[in-house]
């Protein structure tokens, strides 16, 4: 197992934390347990994919962003709106207006990441049509699904496709672009993603596929909302012109991506656990004949991010108006063949399994601890109640096997235990009575 | 051998309520084991489909996992109603599902030979009105 220091944007804030049970329920991970009353994440098992952040009534778990005063750290900064961004505001006729409201809170230049998943779009297409390569291919947009395939699907790594994140390939250009207009330093230019959830976050922190993020920071949508929401419909002289396509635009929500790099044989599906059950058929080979999946962590992809504010449906809504009135030209044709060559779109890091599920490096002890779990298992009441801590009583039974839990954590076995003891004084009363 | 995991799973004939229960179940056990990800895959497939063989055709029967140091053993045993031809059945694109399974996509008579081509043994013994034992080794390297 990787000893690397983890960095995740998904914490706690441990005095809002109740330590009910709500998050420990609905991790994919099952990264949760709650001790001493309070929620744990356990970092090797975090994906960031925010789901804790959605179910959490207490709002005790939050995602870590860049503030927007980190701007102020570099002589020069770029934004790079997530296509999402548009569907945070309604009755929009173009996306110019939110483009200038950046450059109004402060921004010296703007790029929109939906031009990068015109460029990356264009990568996949040509991918998808390289002979040799496993079935379906996997996209590997959204970072929390690609750490749930690190975490719970790793034999499906080889099925990721290896093309960077446009966040990624949209900062590179927006660096080199702004350096030679301005003739800067590189290192003297903050580029800043508008995120709509803290698995970015995170994959800026630690990226996958690649050694080094080409993005410095990333902002919450929503912590921006209410200033660019002030800013936009302001009057400017010259509004920027958007320079994506339709297509790009489109990979806000769920299938956006599929339809632009490969409409005839691809799926999508959106939602965690959604996206965990069609793995499932991937890995049993039920879906050999599909040429593309897409997975987005978040319910109707990354407009439902945990970190925006629009209804998520009413976001896709806005979305697929503004891409209606888009470009339309398929980015096979508007992205240029130099740009496929001009930056490095591909990974330069492999993406290696997250053995956190194993039981032991030894494999002989692994099956003991195995052993030990199914006999557990068979005392414990099978009711997953979650009030010893553990999602449900088989990983209560693991986390027992794992040093983690004793079995008086469980409130039944307790209370039985009780029951006999009480029982046991009773008589004994009884006895000294004779 | 000094540590070993048995497992059974009964599957009844016709239930797809709970078909792929047993081989979700095999799969996550063997991922907490540590087994390399490329045998996991092929047992998953080999798995599947031999549950899913035992719901589709078989009168009812069980599954069997055994693993030790060495590798996995995979058993299907059904109690009917045999397979005539074994040759036959073995071919690939040769199915005798009925119109429900075919309905949700099974039956394309790749079962038996995926089973097969996945699995580093594979034996199969039948006898019509006595039932069918398919055998499937995997090995660890």
């Amino acid at each position: 197992m990787d000893k690397v220091i983890r960095y995740h944007s998904v914490r706690l804030d441990k005095s809002r934390c109740k330590g009910c049970t709500n998050c420990l329920k609905h991790c994919p991970t099952e990264a949760i347990r709650v001790r001493n009353g309070r929620a744990h994440i356990i970092d090797e098992r975090c994906i960031d994919c925010g789901e804790c952040i959605r179910i959490c009534d207490y709002h005790a778990k939050i995602a870590v962003t860049d503030d927007i005063a980190a701007i102020h750290g570099y002589p020069h900064t770029i934004a790079l709106p997530a296509p999402s961004l548009y569907g945070q505001f309604r009755n929009l006729k173009s996306v110019s207006p939110i483009l200038d409201a950046l450059k109004l809170i402060g921004f010296d230049e703007v790029f929109e990441v939906a031009r990068g998943a015109d460029i990356v779009s264009r990568a996949i297409h040509q991918k998808l049509r390289e002979p040799g390569l496993p079935r379906p291919l996997i996209s590997s947009a959204c970072p929390a699904v690609v750490r749930l395939i690190q975490v719970r699907f790793p034999d499906l790594i080889p099925n990721i496709v290896d093309v960077r994140q446009p966040m990624e390939v949209a900062a590179m250009i927006a660096r080199q672009e702004y350096c030679k207009k301005h003739d800067c330093l590189p290192e003297d230019v903050g580029v800043f993603f508008i995120t709509p959830c803290p698995a970015k976050m995170t994959a800026i922190r630690t990226p996958l596929g690649q050694e080094k993020s080409s993005v410095d920071g990333a902002i919450s949508m929503v912590e921006i909302y209410g200033a660019l929401r002030s800013f936009i419909n302001k009057n400017v002289i010259t509004p920027t012109k958007p320079q994506a396509t339709g297509f790009g635009l489109g990979w806000a929500a769920s299938s956006g991506e599929s339809s632009a790099v490969c409409p005839e044989n691809s799926l999508s599906v959106d939602g965690i656990q959604n996206v965990i059950r069609v793995l499932e058929e991937i890995e049993n080979e039920k879906l050999n004949d599909l040429v593309f999946f897409e997975g987005n962590a978040c319910s109707g992809g990354c407009v439902g991010g945990p970190l925006t504010f629009e209804n998520n449906y009413v976001a896709k809504n806005t979305i697929r108006k503004l891409v209606d009135i888009s470009d339309k030209t398929h980015p096979i044709e508007s992205v240029p063949p130099s740009m496929m060559t001009k930056y490095p779109l591909y990974f330069d890091t492999p993406i290696t399994p997250n053995s956190v599920m194993k039981l032991d490096d030894n494999m002989a002890v692994a099956m003991q601890k195995l052993e030990q779990i199914e006999k557990i298992l068979e005392n414990l009441p099978g009711y997953d109640c979650g009030s010893c801590g553990s999602p449900t009583c088989r990983t209560f039974a693991e986390d027992i096997v794992r040093n983690f839990a004793g079995e008086m954590d469980c409130i039944h076995i307790l209370r039985d235990k009780l029951k006999v003891m009480a029982q046991q004084m009773v008589e004994l009363a009884q006895t000294k009575r004779e | 051998m000094s540590a070993m995991i048995h497992a059974v799973y009964p599957v009844k004939a016709d239930d797809y309520t709970f078909a792929g229960e047993a081989s979700t179940d095999i799969k996550r056990k063997l991922k907490q084991l540590g087994v390399d990800s490329k045998v996991l895959r092929r047992v998953s497939v080999a798995s599947y489909e031999v549950e899913l063989n035992l719901v589709i055709h078989s009168d009812g029967g069980e599954l069997i996992m055994d693993v030790d140091e060495g590798g996995i053993t995979l058993i299907s045993k059904d109690v009917g109603p045999g397979i005539p031809d074994i040759q036959m059945a073995m071919r690939e694109g040769y199915s005798t599902a009925d119109e429900e399974a075919r309905s949700l996509g099974f039956g394309a008579g790749m079962g038996l030979p995926n089973m097969k081509r996945n699995a580093d043994d594979f034996s199969i013994e039948s006898e019509v009105g006595k039932g069918t034992c398919i055998t499937m080794r995997f090995n660890l390297a």
